[in-house]
């Protein structure tokens, strides 16, 4: 498929890696960090970790949306969607997310009107088609996600829509950075920088992470080569002595970002003062929320938001793996008790998550496996 | 790395130090039957040489003894995942229908049981459909009905016979699409020569049905005498598909109107019986076949690996999908080997015969694109792992339900 099998090429992987091999110091250890699940999944589902030599870890961060939001979050979520009359929208990663009473799922089987949406344009059509109904859209997500959003409260507005709403959960990337960055327990060598956040907000941001943290970041696409030569560039930035901001996903992301998707952003959202992360606890201005100008799609006022806080469970060790503290096997529940099933955490529900994507693709022993895989494929 | 247990400098202590939060009371209850379990996990033989095993590979193996644990339905209400054919269908199955009936004609769990009735052995199905759009390129409910059960019936390795037909009928719904569907049920059948011998009707209230259900069961006889099964496959089988994955999933959801995106694709829906008859008399050693239809190749591939406590390696390269398919599906962010076919064989063959299997697969229409997609071997039991295409490695688990399109 054009574009596609370019950026997944073997033989380009190969040169690759033997060009990774070259630039590692013998007997240093190099911790990286994705910060984007959707590379995660990709570093999964391509078996891209075979290509890095052992002294290579990649630490897989919070940039997964469901990831991040907290169980309370969730519960207030629900409770808005029982409310009479309510029809509660939402992308499918959020539907087996769960809350102290069971996920949207749940809640679907038991009676409660919860459609998955592909877009928020999608929650629009819904409104428009079922006026004496009141449609809420559960928005999550970070920067790549808020315009998208932005664009449909200020389509309702021109269509004066009144029987919508946005549940907004939007969160940004830069202060959950800034917390893992100032975070006492971790040691990372530099981050493969989000791409699809950067399509966004541009690379400028990242520039106090290579300034003050002294650490490297280079922003990466989404195919396994793009990672692959990111991390190329993220060695080659260390073993030069450099710690800069470079950008990998040119062909996409503009160093400047996209002005019009900010533009929308700042029309229709304002910085909270402080949000709870998943895991992290409450990061001060770190999400968003339905600016007073538009006031009439903030589902937040519409509706009577319970706003009780969860304790994440005490044996789900979440924060640490969004933090890249822990690896995802390492956490005590992993795989028994949480599985991508019955999640405990919501790091195992989404195919972005760092426990679900190592449990679904990585849940084996690297070298008996890569034994296994040259002797049956060598076959005729 | 330092691993801090239990509990942890951060994030989940600092919950406690506000004013107190709420707890999840089912989070606790999960925990405690995990316990319990835990507790009676005695040592676990491990590997080769007695290796000291690391402390991933610990891991592992603990994981493994939990998936291998009895399944339990911990919802309260049926879901959608319970009828998606991944994981949550299998502890359906398992854990409430297996449950009450069992004997050891329905154990195995085949598309098909294998019945002796007199001196003749009997294959008996029965298989529901629910599809939404009713008509979709390619084909329609009528058609679905009939080539899934028959399909059923030939890949358990008997010659399809006689079928039942049940409607659930919906109230209001338009005469003129019931006489279309009768129709291609009967040309359906006259293609894979059966015959629809016996039926039922009910009408339910407006709002009480999706219009049009049909409910198939169907008998044939095994008159080959070959035991099939996936229990049967062993360490160096070959693992065949008769043709390209994933299109009548992708047809379906496309038929739905949801996506706006628009492509060139349409059902596989065909009677496999024809196929399966040439398979059969060139490779009558053939160990086992199903028709990958909901959970698509991966579904069934897993079903190899556990019912047979072997390991499965597929090589992506190998595995055919149509280049508009594969658009769709990435578009999407899903996977095609997990999306429905419905006339796609996958054959379990010894790998010797996998030559001979594969010429007589391509000499049938339907199994032109027919390709050796992978082994199985004995390593990693109960396991399926694929060599991506890029060149790495990675596991294909059972999904929990229906594949869900990611956000970004």
């Amino acid at each position: 498929m054009k574009f596609v099998d370019e950026f997944r090429d073997a033989d380009t992987a190969h040169a690759l890696a033997a060009k990774i091999a070259a630039l590692c110091e013998p007997g240093r250890q190099y911790k990286l960090m994705e910060v984007c699940g959707g590379h995660t999944h990709t570093i999964y589902k391509h078996g891209l970790e075979d290509y890095l030599p052992e002294s290579v870890t990649l630490v897989h961060g919070p940039g997964c949306p469901v990831c991040v939001i907290p169980m309370g979050r969730v519960d207030d979520a629900m409770a808005l969607a029982s409310e009479p009359d309510v029809i509660m929208t939402s992308f499918g990663d959020m539907m087996r997310v769960p809350g102290s009473n069971g996920s949207f799922f749940d809640a679907k089987a038991a009676g409660t009107d919860i459609r998955m949406v592909y877009s928020p344009l999608d929650s629009l059509k819904i409104a428009r088609n079922n006026p004496d109904k009141r449609v809420v859209f559960m928005a999550i997500g970070f920067e790549t996600t808020a315009p998208s959003t932005a664009m449909t409260i200020m389509r309702a507005a021109q269509e004066n829509l009144r029987n919508f709403s946005v549940f907004c959960n939007h969160v940004t990337i830069i202060p959950a950075i800034k917390a893992i960055l100032d975070s006492p327990d971790l040691r990372l060598d530099g981050f493969i920088g989000p791409g699809h956040v950067s399509t966004v907000i541009g690379c400028r941001p990242y520039e106090f992470i290579a300034r003050d943290y002294g650490k490297p970041v280079v922003t990466a696409g989404f195919e396994p080569l793009d990672i692959l030569q990111s991390i190329y560039m993220l060695l080659a930035q260390l073993s030069e002595g450099r710690s800069e901001v470079e950008n990998q996903y040119a062909r996409v992301v503009p160093w400047d970002g996209n002005p019009t998707a900010l533009k929308v952003i700042g029309e229709t959202m304002q910085l909270r003062p402080y949000f709870e992360w998943r895991g992290l606890g409450f990061i001060s201005h770190s999400a968003l929320s339905v600016r007073e100008k538009y006031a009439q799609f903030d589902a937040e006022l519409l509706f009577h938001v319970p706003g009780v806080r969860v304790a994440d469970p005490k044996a789900c060790q979440c924060g640490e793996v969004l933090k890249g503290v822990l690896k995802p096997w390492e956490c005590k529940v992993f795989g028994t008790a949480c599985t991508p099933e019955t999640p405990i955490g919501t790091c195992m529900v989404s195919p972005e998550g760092a426990c679900a994507a190592y449990y679904n693709y990585g849940r084996m022993n690297r070298h008996r496996v890569k034994e296994a895989v040259t002797i049956q494929v060598g076959r005729p | 790395m330092t691993v801090n247990r239990p509990g942890g400098p951060t994030g989940v202590d600092e919950a406690e130090d506000t004013a107190g939060p709420a707890q999840a009371g089912w989070v606790e209850q999960a925990l405690r039957e995990h316990d319990e379990h835990h507790d009676h996990d005695g040592p676990h033989e491990h590997g080769k040489q007695g290796a000291v095993p690391d402390r991933e590979q610990q891991v592992l193996d603990r994981i493994d003894r939990a998936r291998r644990r009895r399944p339990k339905v911990r919802e309260e209400r049926i879901t959608m995942s319970h009828g998606a054919g991944g994981k949550s269908t299998h502890t359906l199955i398992e854990a409430i229908f297996l449950d009450a009936f069992r004997n050891p004609l329905l154990e195995p769990l085949e598309d098909a049981a294998s019945l002796a009735v007199g001196t003749a052995q009997v294959a008996l199905t029965t298989d529901s459909y629910v599809v939404s759009p009713l008509f979709f390129p390619g084909g329609d409910i009528g058609e679905l009905a009939i080539n899934g059960t028959v399909n059923d019936l030939a890949v358990s390795g008997a010659r399809p016979l006689y079928l039942s037909a049940g409607f659930i009928l919906e109230e209001g719904f338009p005469v003129a699409d019931l006489t279309r569907i009768a129709a291609s049920m009967r040309d359906a059948a006259a293609a894979a020569g059966v015959q629809i011998v016996t039926g039922d009707t009910k009408v339910v209230q407006r709002g009480k049905a999706d219009g049009c259900y049909i409910n198939t069961a169907g008998v044939g006889v095994l008159d080959r005498g070959a035991a099939l099964g996936v229990a049967y496959a062993q360490p160096g089988d070959a693992i065949i598909v008769s043709g390209p994955i994933g299109d009548h999933g992708i047809t379906i959801m496309l038929a739905r109107g949801e996506l706006d995106i628009e492509a060139d694709v349409q059902s596989d829906t065909a009677p496999l019986n024809g196929l399966i008859a040439g398979l059969l008399d060139a490779v009558p050693g053939v160990r086992a076949m199903r028709d990958a239809t909901r959970g698509g190749v991966a579904t069934i591939l897993n079903e190899i690996a556990r019912a047979a406590d072997v390991g499965v390696l597929v090589n992506e390269d190998d595995i055919p999908v149509r280049p508009e398919v594969r658009g769709a599906a990435e578009l999407l962010g899903i996977d095609p080997m997990y999306v429905a076919c419905e006339g796609r064989l996958v054959a379990v063959v010894p790998g010797d015969e996998a030559d001979q299997a594969l010429a007589a697969l391509q000499t049938h229409p339907l199994g032109t694109h027919a390709s050796v997609i992978g082994h199985v071997t004995s390593d990693s039991p109960g396991l399926v792992y694929l060599k991506t295409a890029f060149g790495g490695t990675r596991i294909v688990d059972l999904l929990v339900g229906d594949p869900l399109p990611r956000i970004c």
